[in-house]
């Protein structure tokens, strides 16, 4: 096990090499604009670009200038300097990230305890007006888009423009070490706005996969040991139709902890999502870099531990 | 055999219906049995004959919405298809147990073989966990898995195929059940792990003088172990008696056509196997008359409107058989069965005379393939 995870681990960083270079390059290849036309100002003098060009190293070829970045990040750990306004991008990135992990964890709790528990109630009492029901609302959550979500939920819930205004609006962020509490209530709306196709997909995920066990036989043998329905249900069922259920809440947090970008931005949260937004538009290469990074390395990792944790879900599963 | 003790268990005239998109399937219809403590039952038949649907419904476990079950299953007394969920619950696992197919899809993947066998009893008796291992460890090693301790924490897939349904034995005897109910329980199986396990119920029911009815196809397995065999088809029994009976006069053309279709030690080298030909009918849309008559070598006219009766055969009481055949001509055509002739050539003992011929246009191979 332990010589498994040393080698995901090796892969995690070729794989992070990689996914650097290519971003490294498609910033290259693509039409993007000038970082330092950008930086000149209004009506630039062209020797000052000239002069920021050779400040911020674009006046050598890209791959000297990614081999600097590479040779200063595993030296250093230095993600380099922002070009719009030269702020250290690790420090920034660390900044930024309690809103996007607030933003996730708090989601994945609601999404998870949503979407595990509808489902059941769903498979348990199939065909109900229940499950109906809750299946029918599942289909729009999955089918609404989350930033028309998350402008509809501001539209009719936030303090400053909502028709019935019980919830901070967008841009009142505050981070949990300020007052939990404001950070709490100003996080409940993108919560819930960016668990609702979440919690939908996994109680339709939960709901397929609980009925499907119901009539495994090794449910049959639960049965005719005498045992009760609830212990059925829930010590032999859903301990097997959970698993699938694992293996997606693991990519979807890594996927969210790299940036939940349009929620982010829709309620103005300073993540790394929005951080993300922002220096694309200003095409701010090191920004760009370390947002990527740092989502490659989320997603690679929650990969790995969604790989261990099934071989402790699953006894059949064993790595060597 | 003695007669004067009370059955254990005792059917009654049941009949199971499942409501389905595609119509009624009319799985168990009105079937009578009995089984004694110490004794064993062989229901034989092919998929779909309903034969494990009937002891499903015995445990309870086809209570639905949309299964209609009448008539009655009496233990000790207890009719089984009126009392409630909760009481048929205690009963289940604890008064009659049951074994299945395929052992290794009948274990949960996910949790040690002990732990599984431990939660049976847990559910039925109130001793500590730590009792209750201790409990199942004996029970591994009486259903002869070497080295029970360390085989008490293993997962199913550690297991070969043969001890998981040693495992599952263990598990249904972990109450010490009056009633064990083995449905197909070597199909699974390598055919000498079959014959170990046949051993292993055999001989676990002498020394705990349980009742035990044992669900296969397969005449074999019956021949092993059973005292008396039901012959079930498309959800009716069609023939009843002792196994020796069955055996060495079987009354019923589907009976015939079991034995036929399995090769025997003492039938010439030389002979052919038989098939019964054409499927299983369908259990939404019944035949006619006889069920069997699609598939039946002789086939007459009337067969296809007479329902036949479940009657015991003439001077036997303790036979039954469902056929319109006369009885003398059953006892003829079996002779000229075991004597290596075909159904074909021996169809001729059941044409009608000459001067009914013309009614009948049933030619000599109507009955085969569906």
């Amino acid at each position: 096990m332990a010589k498994y995870i040393i080698r995901r681990l090796l892969w995690v960083i070729v794989l992070l090499f990689l996914v650097s270079l290519i971003t490294f390059v498609i910033f290259y290849l693509l039409p993007s604009a000038d970082p330092a036309t950008l930086r000149a100002g209004r009506q630039p003098n062209p020797a000052v670009v000239a002069q920021i060009r050779h400040n911020l190293g674009l006046d050598k070829p890209w791959y000297t200038q990614y081999f600097n970045y590479m040779k200063a990040l595993v030296l250093h750990f230095n993600f380099g300097y922002s070009y719009t306004n030269n702020v250290n991008v690790r420090t920034l990135i660390f900044d930024r990230l309690p809103a996007t992990i607030s933003l996730t964890v708090g989601a994945a709790i609601l999404f998870l305890v949503l979407g595990i528990g509808v489902g059941t109630i769903s498979a348990v009492r199939r065909r109900s007006k229940f499950d109906r029901a809750a299946m029918g609302t599942a289909l729009v959550a999955i089918s609404a888009p989350v930033y028309w979500l998350g402008l509809l939920a501001l539209f009719v819930f936030a303090k400053d423009i909502g028709k019935v205004p019980i919830f901070p609006g967008a841009s009142s962020y505050v981070p949990i070490s300020q007052s939990p509490t404001k950070w709490f209530t100003s996080l409940l709306l993108p919560w819930i706005v960016l668990a609702a196709s979440f919690a939908a997909i996994y109680a339709r995920l939960l709901r397929a996969n609980l009925i499907e066990v119901m009539s495994e036989d090794y449910i049959r043998t639960a049965r005719a040991k005498g045992l009760s329905e609830r212990r059925v249900i829930y010590h032999h069922g859903i301990r097997s139709a959970i698993t699938p259920i694992v293996t997606a809440a693991g990519l979807d947090i890594g996927v969210l902890l790299g940036g939940a970008i349009l929620t982010e931005t829709v309620f103005n949260i300073p993540g790394i999502g929005r951080l993300a937004y922002d220096s694309i538009l200003a095409g701010d290469l090191p920004m760009i870099q370390g947002t990527v990074l740092l989502g490659a390395f989320f997603i690679v990792i929650m990969n790995l531990v969604v790989d261990v944790a099934y071989a402790f879900i699953d006894p059949r599963v064993r790595y060597s | 055999m003695s007669t004067d003790q009370a059955p254990l268990l005792q059917v009654e005239d049941l009949k199971v219906e499942f409501k389905t998109d595609d119509g009624i399937v009319h799985a168990v219809d009105g079937i009578s049995y009995s089984v004694k403590a110490g004794t064993t039952l062989g229901i034989v038949g092919e998929s779909g004959s309903g034969k494990s649907v009937t002891s499903l419904t015995t445990m309870g476990l086809t209570r639905s919405r949309s299964t209609s079950v009448s008539g009655k299953i009496l233990f000790e007394g207890k009719d089984l298809t009126t009392i409630s969920a909760d009481e048929i619950r205690h009963i289940r696992g604890n008064e009659i147990a049951m074994i299945f197919q395929d052992p290794l899809s009948s274990l949960h993947p996910f949790y040690k073989v002990g732990a599984q066998i431990s939660e049976g009893i847990l559910a039925h008796r109130s001793v500590s966990k730590a009792a209750a291992r201790d409990r199942t460890i004996d029970l591994l090693e009486m259903v002869g898995i070497p080295d029970p301790h360390r085989r008490v924490d293993q997962y199913p897939h550690e297991f070969s195929g043969g001890m998981r349904q040693r495992a599952m034995i263990a598990m249904a005897l972990a109450n010490e059940p009056k009633l064990l109910i083995a449905d197909e329980p070597t199909t699974a199986l390598d055919v000498t792990v079959q014959a170990q396990i046949l051993a292993l119920i055999d001989d676990l029911q002498k020394r705990l003088g349980m009742a035990v009815i044992v669900i296969t196809h397969d005449l074999g397995v019956v021949a092993q172990i059973a005292d008396e065999i039901a012959v079930m088809y498309a959800g009716r029994i069609v023939e009843h008696t002792d196994t020796r009976r069955l055996f060495s006069a079987p009354q019923h053309p589907y009976t015939w056509g079991l034995l036929k279709s399995i090769p025997r030690l003492d039938s010439p080298r030389d002979e052919e196997l038989v098939p019964i030909q054409g499927r299983p009918p369908s259990l939404v849309n019944r035949p006619s008359g006889c069920f069997f008559h699609p598939r039946c070598p002789y086939l007459l006219e009337d067969h296809k409107r007479i329902d036949p009766k479940l009657e015991p055969v003439p001077g036997d009481v303790d036979h039954q058989v469902a056929c319109l055949l006369p009885d003398a001509t059953r006892r003829e055509i079996w002779q000229g069965l075991r004597a290596g002739k075909t159904p074909e050539e021996l169809r001729a003992l059941v044409e009608p005379p000459a001067a009914t011929v013309a009614a009948t246009t049933v030619p000599p191979d109507q009955g085969g393939g569906v």
